[in-house]
């Protein structure tokens, strides 16, 4: 079958900093290829906007691959668009059809304050992630890696959990702007390891406090953040993540 | 300028420990009085910093994304190398030594590769401790599987996503000491120049990518962990935002630059598939322990793949490398990809081959298969919108790693005094080519286990004055960078940045690509400096210096790409002969290998800048082989 070229509208959220009010403006772009993935055809209105002597559209992107979570689009209202499973830029044309209209905006969540444009600013993930989410080990101090035994099916368990890219889709998703399953996927992956029993209980309640510190909303259990997880984190790790706080705030001195 | 690498002398073995105990020591009640900058925050620069805070050390890190987790380390999938030779099947330190020179095509130094070699298994180690979810056996232990160059398994993954792992883990350790206060981030920072005072690295100045404001920030030592170069090419798997830009600043204020030919063209990633294409994504090499690579045996076969019938396939890597086959060394594999489509034997007419997982579906289930390479089948689907499982995968080579960098001696200094370069920057460890499941486990090296030495090393034994920001060094590289962004900005009609870069990665991938010549390389050496110059004239940044402005921070690196490029073409076209990722088609043997001359060339290149418009000096450190037998490389 032949593959099309399409002409689409775009709305997008245009907003100069911080400090600035935004606004959705329209833009068209001409012929689009199916094959393009969502980033490059904003490459292609960039350019042209540019050769016009117009600010490109500001928008994070780095590796394209869907690894990096650096990008982060709400399109036509979900966060990294239509697909399952999926990043901005692992989101393809093909999805698309000629004269559509797509509506681009930022995630959105007070505690992602926009930056420009589309960037916003996720740094609250770094600041929970330094109250509690690693195992303290200095370099040197290992003992051999086979004396730490893990079963197959617990370390793919913990793999799981630890595929989170740190997007913070789950965030855009959610209806109360919570960061449960962003926090809960770090505290199961090491609440199931041998190496995260140590700090378990303290971890649990560290993440907890940094994260509500931060202004992300309470989980009511809408799901939201499992449909829109590029790397399908389940829910059942923000069960997990209850237990351990609940267990960690009941037994703490 | 002179290269002294440093390297100890007597038994290599016994190097590393030797070289350690003749270090100075910086006791650790005063080490809290030094002051680190790291620049990057992937493997290299995530791992130095988190470590030297441990230490005691006072760091401030950098990087130019929004948070350190997303530094291209994350993007690595297929695993690290360690000799841990758990599977028991005849690893040893020096083996995994042996493969790596060899790999390199005896381009590197082997007292650095023996080091690597050593503390590869401190490496896994440490990632274990970290929490790092390797993938297992059911007994519990840690499961290994095989990489390109080597015949044993000592390749350590987590599913396709090992890097990711890896880095996070890194991460982890570097958050831990930002929690602790002992290391301040600085993120969305870009590094523009090098601040050099009495011939030491003092300090640097950063670009705020928030609002735009210069800022700057001194120190005792300054670590570029700032990634490789692959980006020249336009297109390559590296991510968008990856740049030469920190290392070509620091080699315009004094450090030499090695070997900038020697660039990795990984032989499976996604074929180009248009002109707006704005990169190509890599298929991991562990694809290989179980995917088969085939070309049509006829030319011009129009047929789709899965309707080429199995006696019309050639196996070509297993049929001219039966004692590798699939898994050859990069360089190779890629080589051989190019024949075969020069050949007029690419997939439906196109720059692809095919990657087949029909058999190992046969032989082990599609199950088997979805749980070592789920992800990477998913990347291939969504790209390409065919399903892997049911198709032959279309691959073709493409750029990936560079093996050249900062010339650094052994304790990874450059030849600015306090200016030390990690990981994929710096040029050191894997010659000519790198072999699969080696960057990782060398940006872990340099930054958990060599820089936290070395340093201390050299703060103990140089004098080193009092600096602050205020210092006219300082002012002047400001007012140099300011100019640098004004002139950026001077035009809003004409080209963007991103088209002249286009245009810069088609000279470079047609003429210092995957197979260079004479001709051609005198070719980009005119085309080059005239696309600069045009750059210069046309290219045209809207919006202002004071701001947010991505389109501003894209030109600033393509400027130095244009500068860079010429560089890279002026060392392949000295460099007369073929060695791993550099392959001069004057010099290959009659069936197509490539051919080194270790008479005239068994030594690094380093170049030296000599100030704007005068040509660069080449140096050379000489390669001696003590340990491993120099001959011509032998997979078949």
């Amino acid at each position: 079958m032949e593959k099309k070229n399409m002409n689409l509208t775009l709305k997008i959220w245009r907003q100069k900093d911080a400090a600035s009010k935004g606004e959705l403006r329209e833009y068209p772009v001409k012929d689009v290829s199916p094959d393009m993935s969502f980033l490059e055809m904003l490459d292609v209105l960039n350019e042209q906007l540019v050769a016009k002597g117009e600010d490109a559209v500001a928008f994070d992107h780095d590796c394209r691959e869907g690894i990096c979570g650096m990008c982060s689009l709400m399109i036509d209202g979900q966060a990294h668009g239509p697909d399952k499973a999926a990043t901005t830029c692992q989101l393809h044309m093909r999805r698309y059809k000629d004269g559509d209209t797509i509506v681009v905006e930022p995630f959105r969540a007070m505690a992602f304050p926009v930056v420009r444009d589309l960037c916003v600013d996720r740094s609250a993930f770094d600041r929970i992630q330094a109250a509690g989410g690693f195992v303290s080990v200095n370099t040197g101090n290992a003992c051999d890696a086979n004396a730490i035994l893990v079963g197959h099916d617990t370390a793919e368990k913990a793999m799981d959990a630890a595929a989170c890219i740190g997007c913070g889709a789950c965030v855009a998703a959610c209806p109360n702007a919570s960061a449960m399953l962003f926090v809960a996927a770090k505290v199961s992956q090491y609440a199931l390891l041998p190496q995260g029993q140590p700090e378990r209980a303290k971890r649990a309640l560290a993440m907890r406090e940094a994260m509500d510190a931060e202004g992300f909303g309470h989980c009511t259990n809408e799901y939201e953040c499992e449909a829109a997880c590029p790397k399908e984190i389940k829910v059942s790790n923000i069960a997990r993540f209850n237990r351990e706080f609940l267990k960690a705030a009941i037994t703490a001195d | 300028m002179k290269l002294d690498s440093k390297v100890p002398t007597g038994p290599i073995e016994k190097s590393w420990d030797k070289h350690r105990f003749e270090m100075k020591l910086v006791n650790p009640a005063n080490k809290r009085k030094f002051k680190v900058l790291v620049v990057g925050t992937g493997l290299a620069g995530s791992s130095a910093a988190a470590t030297l805070a441990e230490l005691g050390y006072q760091v401030e890190a950098f990087c130019v994304q929004d948070s350190p987790r997303r530094a291209h380390s994350i993007a690595a999938q297929g695993g690290v190398n360690a000799a841990k030779n758990y599977p028991n099947d005849g690893d040893s330190i020096w083996r995994l030594f042996y493969d790596t020179v060899k790999g390199g095509d005896f381009r590197a130094r082997e007292q650095n590769v023996y080091r690597l070699a050593q503390v590869s298994n401190n490496i896994i180690d440490q990632c274990v401790a970290q929490g790092v979810p390797f993938a297992r056996e059911y007994g519990g232990t840690l499961s290994n599987r095989s990489f390109g160059g080597a015949q044993v398994s000592r390749t350590f993954y987590a599913r396709g996503q090992t890097g990711q792992q890896l880095l996070l883990g890194a991460y982890s350790a570097l958050m831990r000491q930002v929690g602790a206060g002992a290391v301040k981030m600085f993120p969305r920072r870009e590094m523009l120049d090098l601040v050099v005072v009495d011939g030491q690295a003092r300090g640097i100045v950063v670009r705020n990518l928030v609002t735009g404001a210069l800022e700057t920030y001194w120190g005792d030592a300054v670590a570029l962990c700032t990634g490789g170069y692959g980006n020249v090419f336009y297109l390559s798997t590296n991510a968008n935002g990856c740049n030469v830009t920190a290392a070509w600043r620091a080699h315009k204020r004094g450090a030499a630059f090695a070997n900038p030919c020697y660039t990795q063209i990984h032989p499976t990633c996604i074929p180009v598939s248009g002109d707006y294409q704005s990169k190509l994504t890599l298929m991991s090499e562990s694809l290989r322990n179980d995917g088969r690579v085939w070309a049509p045996k006829k030319k011009g076969d129009a047929r789709r793949p899965q309707d080429i019938p199995e006696d019309e396939r050639d196996y070509y890597l297993e049929r001219k490398y039966p004692a590798f086959g699939n898994l050859v060394p990069r360089d190779i594999a890629s080589r051989a990809a190019k024949q075969v489509y020069d050949d007029g034997r690419g997939v439906l007419g196109g720059q692809a081959v095919c990657l087949d997982f029909a058999d190992a579906i046969k032989r082990i289930g599609e199950d088997k298969v979805r749980e070592k390479y789920g992800n990477l089948f998913d990347m291939y689907h969504h790209i390409t919108d065919e399903n892997p499982y049911k198709v032959p995968m279309r691959i073709y080579p493409a750029v990936h790693y560079t093996m050249g960098g900062l010339w650094v001696d052994y304790n990874l200094m450059t030849t600015i005094p306090g200016l030390f370069c990690l990981g994929e920057a710096n040029f050191s460890d894997h010659g000519a080519n790198r072999l699969g499941a080696s960057a990782l486990m060398q940006g872990l090296a340099d930054g958990y286990f060599v820089l936290p030495y070395t340093i201390g090393g050299y703060f103990a034994g140089t004098k080193l004055g009092k600096v602050t920001t205020g210092h006219d060094a300082f002012k002047e590289a400001v007012a140099a960078t300011q100019a640098r962004t004004d002139k950026l900005l001077k035009n809003k009609t004409g080209a963007s940045p991103a088209v002249l870069h286009r245009r810069l990665g088609r000279v470079v991938w047609d003429k210092v690509g995957m197979a260079r010549n004479e001709k051609g390389l005198k070719e980009a050496l005119t085309q080059i400096p005239a696309l600069r110059e045009e750059f210069w004239k046309t290219v045209s940044v809207t919006g202002s210096g004071e701001e947010f402005n991505q389109t501003l921070e894209r030109a600033g690196r393509v400027a130095d790409f244009m500068e860079f490029a010429e560089l890279l073409a002026k060392d392949a076209l000295t460099r007369e002969e073929s060695c791993g990722g550099h392959f001069r088609e004057e010099h290959q043997t009659p069936d197509g290998e490539a051919k080194r001359n270790d008479d005239k060339f068994c030594h690094v290149a380093a170049w030296e800048h000599k100030g704007e418009g005068k040509d660069p000096v080449r140096h050379e450190e000489p390669l001696t082989f003590e340990n491993v037998h120099i001959a011509q490389r032998n997979y078949a």
